[in-house]
């Protein structure tokens, strides 16, 4: 029954966004129309089904009932239960429907709460999305549905890939999901906005808590994800450029751009067409995401080409969404003027310099994540990796850094270079000072010296905003802005210093052997078998001391998955202030000679490695303050209004006037 | 015989690797110099694992990793260049095995684009910031 239901549900949403479609198309041709009634019902049914037929597949995997056939194929009884609740989406149908259910959901939200935009953009908004959540149902329902049945259930699942048998992916994936997924509104407002020809600094304050909130969760998504495959893939490597990666990386760019234009449409009614034109790509990169990861185009072209389905179903939504957003941009972008005007060195100018290197970033990740799946097609591989990425990003990424440290400090609309002399003169120096500093202390690569160097200048920069000022009396909003933009100079001091100053040591091991790596003394105790629920393992006993401190135990693991077969290696972790130890323990190395068994271990030391995710968070939590901040402001202003009323109230009823004869027609909300 | 022997023993190495052979000696050893150490390092982080998804052959624990690591550890050690082995490793596996693209007439794209790109990185900085303050005085 629980698969029937699941996908009744799913019917049923489908249907409700064609009614959300609809509703929305009459509610924009005519405000008054009875039938625009229908519009956000129908968004908050659509979205509570949706959720429903997503917790529905949940229960689905926590009994295991193995006959459904995506639960056969992707899970195991044995499973740890959490990893039986996870392996919900670690599988494309799961995974699709996770994906649909946080975008109903976001339609949902928006078609509940959101009171403040005219009624008539509010109505074109709903209609894109309940255009766009409609592509995404029909994706669903005719080409992956999750809810399947096999003829006869199956005895035993297959299992989960045990890489993902992790908590991260408890994490990761689901956060990402309502970050790219939440995007979805911001297309949806943009979109609406365009068509009412409302691009307004109203609309702007609207938009942005949304474009905030699913950058928070992308952001977070983004640094679990990172650190996830840091300590389970056994090497320490936290970004490969990756195609995945790129994948997840480009929306989050596009929404960056998005969320400091939006804020200056919100506060200087400028970059109007800009705000529009990120808030498409900034959801159409989720788009392209998600048919990069989905559609299976990564693995092989050619295994694309052979079961095309899925991939053109998506690349087609794909070409529908971008394409009529591109078209009805092009026909309304003459209509919207591009708002007020500033000057280069003004805090609009340097936005507008930076949004324009994030939008380069960008062009660089896309090109660099689909040209190798470009020449593959026409069976010439090549590939393109970190040689590529880093310096081609760095021509736009330090220019952007420089002007990320000065731009808070300049005055809207016009500003004298001259009156922040004083804070140009400290910030260059610094950065100076600790170049000629790493050059002297040895031979590093000029990028992670660069990267050091901006990182310090960058710190100070983003708390310069708070010279000169009362503390108590900084707006919430604006601590928000200094986390976030300290946090970025936290990930990257992270980033250039594992990059310059990482230690590592390969060993062959036997029990009572010892190595030195950086300051830190390492000894083998002793190597034992282990057996979890589903895998068996090697386990290390290894003591860590670091100079002359007391040790510390630790046990890496080399595990040994049976269902499905597949060794992973399960790294231990010492934490300090300034850096991590990292400790693998590899496959037997054979027998020394004095006729003990030797093992292989790898160690390293990475300076500062944990800034990188540190800085993540903070930029993430420097996104939810700005989103208090904003919504306390609102707070204010709603209840000044409503006293402001309510004192006009009794003015008129004093002077005597018929209370009700003037009062004008309340709207909708 | 005593070749024959030879023979037959280098031909069942092959088979035997696939089996439980030990990882050759500089797959997981490092070289004994730090200097040559970290150039080998630098090279095996640009060079791609053919038996993986998307790793270096420094990140991962295919067996051919190893082997490779192997290959280049030891060929820097007798004194070649990285770029010589980069090639070497290209002409025996072709350009995807490197993460390094370099400039052909299949891969101009890659770097033309970026060119063009700073063209219109500059051209948009030009018109939505050079303009404004020629029209600043008719605001």
């Amino acid at each position: 029954m629980i698969a029937e239901l699941g996908l009744a549900a799913l019917w049923l949403s489908a249907a409700l966004s064609v009614l959300m479609m609809i509703s929305g198309a009459m509610g924009l041709r005519d405000v008054a129309s009875p039938h625009a009634l229908y519009a956000r019902p129908a968004s908050v049914v659509q979205a509570f089904l949706a959720v429903l037929a997503f917790f529905l597949l949940l229960y689905a995997f926590a009994i295991t009932d193995l006959s459904i056939k995506l639960v056969a194929t992707n899970s195991h009884s044995a499973k740890p239960f959490i990893y039986k609740l996870t392996g919900t989406w670690g599988n494309h149908e799961g995974s699709m429907l996770l994906w649909v259910a946080v975008l109903a959901l976001s339609g949902g939200l928006l078609g509940g709460l959101e009171r403040r935009l005219p009624e008539k953009t509010m109505s074109a908004t709903l209609m894109v999305q309940g255009f766009v959540a409609l592509g995404f149902y029909a994706f669903m329902l005719l080409s992956s549905n999750p809810f399947e049945r096999l003829p006869v259930p199956a005895l035993e699942g297959g299992g989960l890939n045990p890489l993902l048998q992790d908590i991260g992916l408890a994490i990761h994936p689901p956060t990402l999901y309502v970050g790219y997924v939440g995007l979805s509104v911001a297309f949806s407002l943009a979109m609406g906005a365009l068509i009412t020809r409302q691009v307004t600094p109203d609309f702007a304050k609207v938009m942005r808590p949304w474009v905030l909130g699913a950058w928070v969760f992308l952001t977070f998504g983004i640094t679990a994800g990172s650190y996830w495959a840091y300590y389970e893939l056994g090497w320490g490597g936290w970004w490969f450029w990756d195609p995945v990666e790129n994948a997840s990386l480009m929306p989050w760019l596009a929404a960056t751009a998005l969320l400091h234009s939006v804020t200056v449409l919100a506060a200087r009614d400028a970059l109007r067409t800009w705000t529009i034109m990120l808030g498409v790509l900034a959801f159409s990169m989720s788009m392209l995401g998600t048919f990069l990861v989905r559609s299976g185009v990564l693995t092989s072209v050619h295994a694309f080409a052979v079961d095309p389905e899925r991939g053109s179903f998506i690349l087609g939504l794909l070409g529908l969404y971008i394409g009529g957003a591109l078209v009805i941009f092009a026909m309304r972008a003459g209509s919207i003027s591009e708002g007020k005007r500033f000057t280069v060195t003004s805090r609009e100018g340097a936005l507008v310099f930076n949004n324009v290197m994030l939008s380069a970033i960008l062009a660089i990740v896309l090109l660099g994540t689909l040209y190798p799946l470009l020449t593959e097609a026409f069976d010439v591989r090549v590939s393109v990796g970190p040689p590529y990425f880093n310096p081609a990003g760095a021509i736009f990424a330090i220019p952007m850094f420089i002007v990320m440290a000065v731009g808070p400090l300049l005055r809207w609309k016009d500003d004298k270079p001259a009156r922040i002399q004083f804070e140009l003169a400290l910030l260059a120096a610094v950065a100076i000072a600790i170049v000629a500093l790493v050059a002297i202390l040895g031979d590093y690569s000029v990028l992670a010296v660069l990267g050091l160097a901006l990182s310090v200048a960058l710190g100070i920069g983003a708390l310069l905003p708070l010279k000169g000022r009362n503390i108590r009396r900084v707006p919430t909003a604006t601590w928000g802005m200094i986390a976030a933009h300290f946090g970025v100079a936290v990930s990257l001091f992270g980033m250039a210093s594992e990059s310059a100053f990482t230690s590592e040591k390969l060993a062959a091991m036997a029990p009572g052997d010892s190595e030195v790596v950086a300051d830190w003394n390492i000894q083998l105790e002793s190597v034992d078998p282990v057996a979890g629920p589903n895998w068996t393992a090697i386990e290390a006993r290894v003591l860590a001391a670091r100079g002359d401190e007391e040790p510390t135990e630790l046990g890496p693991q080399s595990r040994n998955f049976w269902s499905p077969p597949q060794p992973t290696s399960e790294s231990a972790l010492v934490t300090r202030w300034d850096g991590q130890l990292y400790v693998v323990v590899g496959d037997s190395a054979g027998i020394d000679a004095n006729g003990n068994e030797r093992w292989q271990i790898r160690v390293w030391w990475k300076p500062f490695v944990t800034f990188i995710w540190y800085g993540g968070l903070l930029i993430a939590f420097g996104g939810i303050l700005s989103i208090i901040g904003r919504l306390q402001v609102d707070l204010k202003r709603r209840s000044a209004k409503a006293q402001g009323k309510a004192r006009r109230a009794d003015v008129e009823a004093l002077s005597g006037d018929k209370p009700g004869s003037t009062a004008a027609p309340e709207p909708a909300e | 015989m005593r070749l024959w022997f030879a023979i037959l023993a280098l031909m069942a190495a092959p088979v035997l690797a696939q089996q439980s052979m030990p990882p050759a000696p500089y797959a997981y050893t490092q070289l004994e110099d730090p200097a040559l150490e970290a150039e080998a390092t630098e090279l095996m982080e640009t060079l791609r694992c053919l038996k993986c998804q998307s790793q270096s052959i420094n990140d991962s624990d295919a067996p051919m990793a190893g082997d490779m690591r192997h290959q280049v550890r030891s060929r820097i050690l007798a004194g070649e260049s990285p770029d010589a082995i980069r090639s070497w490793l290209t002409q025996r596996y072709g350009d995807y095995v490197s993460y390094q693209p370099e400039v052909s007439s299949t891969t101009w794209p890659l770097f033309a684009i970026p060119l063009l790109l700073l063209l219109i990185v500059g051209g948009v900085l030009f018109t939505r910031l050079g303009k404004r303050r020629s029209d600043k005085g008719t605001e």
